[in-house]
């Protein structure tokens, strides 16, 4: 499995509320979601983003609330994975169990600039900066999580037990 | 080597003698909790499951306490969509508005949750039920709905910090302020994946609600769940609420810590955390002249009666400053009740405080207390992220029921102190 795409840079501790404010969670529709996704941090995102791109960010993305309406928002929004040094716990979890992928690596959240053009591979962990000619190794998922990953989410994993 | 008391409660829950730090494990779950933003995401997911029946009717929860009672059209189709789950599945534990509360207050009022449960929400405060002695914690939709039909979740088993607390806090100060203290010393993210442990002699200095909101901010310091330990207070709050069963469970004398920190209860002071992160703290006697226009005490974190009974005690004879809008919710129609029959309620109207019924909605900006830009809230919540109560560009700082209390009657950031108690 792979991912490729144009990045979209961010810094530490991304919390829910901004990925997707709470006065939006009234509704659970993918799209809807996805058209406000990162609105109180980045307005043009949504403007911006392209499908396949890639989000890169600090520390502790996605702390905060449980909604699960933050990975989908950005699952929805045509981002295609997310790098970060680290991700807060629950957000870690929902996005493996709705089939978002995510990885951390502090070499490439410190050193991946906006507009940078990033390939990632999932089964080895290898994140490779195109526009930079360098290469991370990031972490690979055990392969429990890889399992639910490709089986795009704890559901169909579930069910294919 | 030994094990936590989280350890433990997982090994317990997952038929193991013995688990460790980074095991990946699928633990039995014995209450499986949603509310009425995250539970239709659940349902949603539930339907694209090949086995459609719910473990156990017995040990789901269903709270519809955030966006209610309704704000809008759209939330009132959720918690339509919950309620009827609700009643196709004959589901015990659905608390309609009159009789229910905010989720983490509710559940251990109610009795359903006790020492040595292991308990997952799909809301990030589920790791507040860790005061009673029990492994919780957050989880989002997909888990919650993997949890309805099969009883079990999955789990990294954390690695552990632990706490020693000795003393005893003094007149003012409140679990809030301990925790926020916490917080400002390990940052957002400083216990990320980890258990916070608390143990050590002062925690008898604790009231269960000092306890229930330690516990409640543990997902502000990044940990997967916070834990005390079982002692006489917390039997004698289990007795009072509950029929159910407990097992109390404690950390091997050689269990690992990957830090312990030693924190004088009698030292802290009045806490507050400045936006937009909760580890933004100043201690109240550094805080400056901060003109606010909203209060806010209430919530998942600061809405049982102890604090209720502390804002009552600074607002008792005095008056909310001109122009500030002060809110006071109860956490649950129970305790609700109880400010009632306390004089509480009748302390705040005549105070000038607005008193409203349990919802979590002033909290995160949902209803009953947004901000317009620019504006500045003191509250007694648990985030003061960009953008938490309302408008992008309006701030708020959190803090006790105490210093919230006393900033309403200045009308700026304050400690009790400031008003001679």
């Amino acid at each position: 499995m792979k991912a490729s795409g144009l990045v979209h840079r961010y810094g530490d501790n991304v919390d829910t509320d901004v990925i997707i404010p709470a006065r939006y969670l009234n509704t659970s529709d993918p799209k809807e979601l996805a058209e406000k996704c990162m609105v109180d941090i980045d307005p043009d995102f949504v403007n911006k983003v392209k499908p396949g791109d890639i989000m890169v960010a600090g520390k502790n993305f996605g702390c905060g609330s449980s909604r699960e309406h933050a990975p989908i928002a950005i699952k929805a929004s045509g981002i295609s994975c997310v790098i970060a040094e680290t991700f807060a716990r629950i957000f870690y979890r929902n996005s493996i169990n709705i089939g978002l992928p995510i990885i951390e690596c502090k070499e490439a959240s410190d050193d991946i600039e906006a507009g940078d053009k990033v390939e990632v591979d999932f089964d080895s962990g290898v994140i490779y900066n195109l526009t930079q000619d360098k290469r991370y190794q990031g972490q690979a998922f055990p392969e429990f999580m890889q399992r639910i990953i490709k089986a795009e989410g704890l559901i169909n994993y579930n069910n294919s037990r | 080597m030994g094990m936590t008391m989280t350890q433990k409660i997982l090994a317990a829950h997952t038929g193991l003698d013995y688990v460790r730090a980074g095991q990946l494990i699928e633990a039995n779950l014995d209450l499986v909790l949603g509310n009425d933003v995250t539970a239709p995401v659940a349902i949603k997911e539930m339907d694209k499951f090949h086995k459609k029946q719910i473990f156990d009717k017995d040990k789901i929860a269903l709270v519809p306490d955030h966006f209610t009672p309704n704000k809008d059209i759209k939330s009132a189709e959720n918690c339509k969509c919950m309620r009827e789950f609700a009643m196709d599945n004959d589901i015990t534990n659905y608390f309609e508005i009159g009789e229910m509360g905010i989720e983490h207050a509710l559940l251990p009022e109610k009795g359903l949750v006790v020492a040595g449960d292991v308990v997952i929400g799909a809301d990030s405060h589920t790791c507040t039920y860790g005061a009673l002695g029990a492994f919780s914690t957050g989880v989002g939709s997909t888990d919650m709905a993997a949890g309805m039909a099969t009883g079990q979740a999955w789990f990294r088993v954390p690695s552990a910090l632990r706490f020693i607390l000795t003393g005893k806090p003094s007149k003012w100060v409140s679990g809030k302020d301990i925790i926020l203290h916490i917080i400002g010393m390990i940052g957002v993210d400083g216990a990320r994946y980890q258990s916070m442990e608390f143990v050590g002699d002062g925690i008898a200095n604790l009231t269960m609600d000092d306890r229930f909101t330690i516990a409640n901010m543990a997902i502000e310091a990044g940990a997967k769940n916070g834990i005390f330990p079982v002692d006489e207070i917390t039997i004698n709050y289990m007795k009072e609420h509950s029929t159910k069963p407990y097992a109390i469970y404690e950390a091997d004398k050689d269990a690992e810590y990957e830090k312990t920190y030693e924190i004088d209860l009698s030292k802290i002071k009045p806490t507050v955390a400045f936006p937009h992160l909760p580890e933004n703290t100043h201690t109240i006697d550094n805080i400056g002249d901060i003109g606010i226009d909203q209060v806010v005490i209430g919530s998942c974190t600061n809405g049982r009666l102890d604090d209720l009974r502390m804002a009552a005690k600074v607002l008792e004879g005095r008056k909310v400053a001109k122009g500030i809008r002060a809110i006071i919710f109860p956490a649950t129609q129970k305790i609700y009740l109880q400010a009632l029959e306390e004089g509480l309620i009748s302390t705040f109207i005549k105070a000038g405080a607005v008193v409203s019924t349990p919802t979590c909605g002033p909290c995160l900006g949902g209803h009953m207390g947004v901000l317009a830009a620019g504006e500045r809230a003191v509250s007694t919540t648990n985030r003061n992220f960009v953008g938490r109560m309302g408008h992008v560009d309006s701030e708020v700082y959190l803090a006790s029921p105490a210093v919230a209390a006393a900033s309403a009657v200045t009308g700026k950031i304050s400690g009790p102190e400031e008003l001679g108690l």
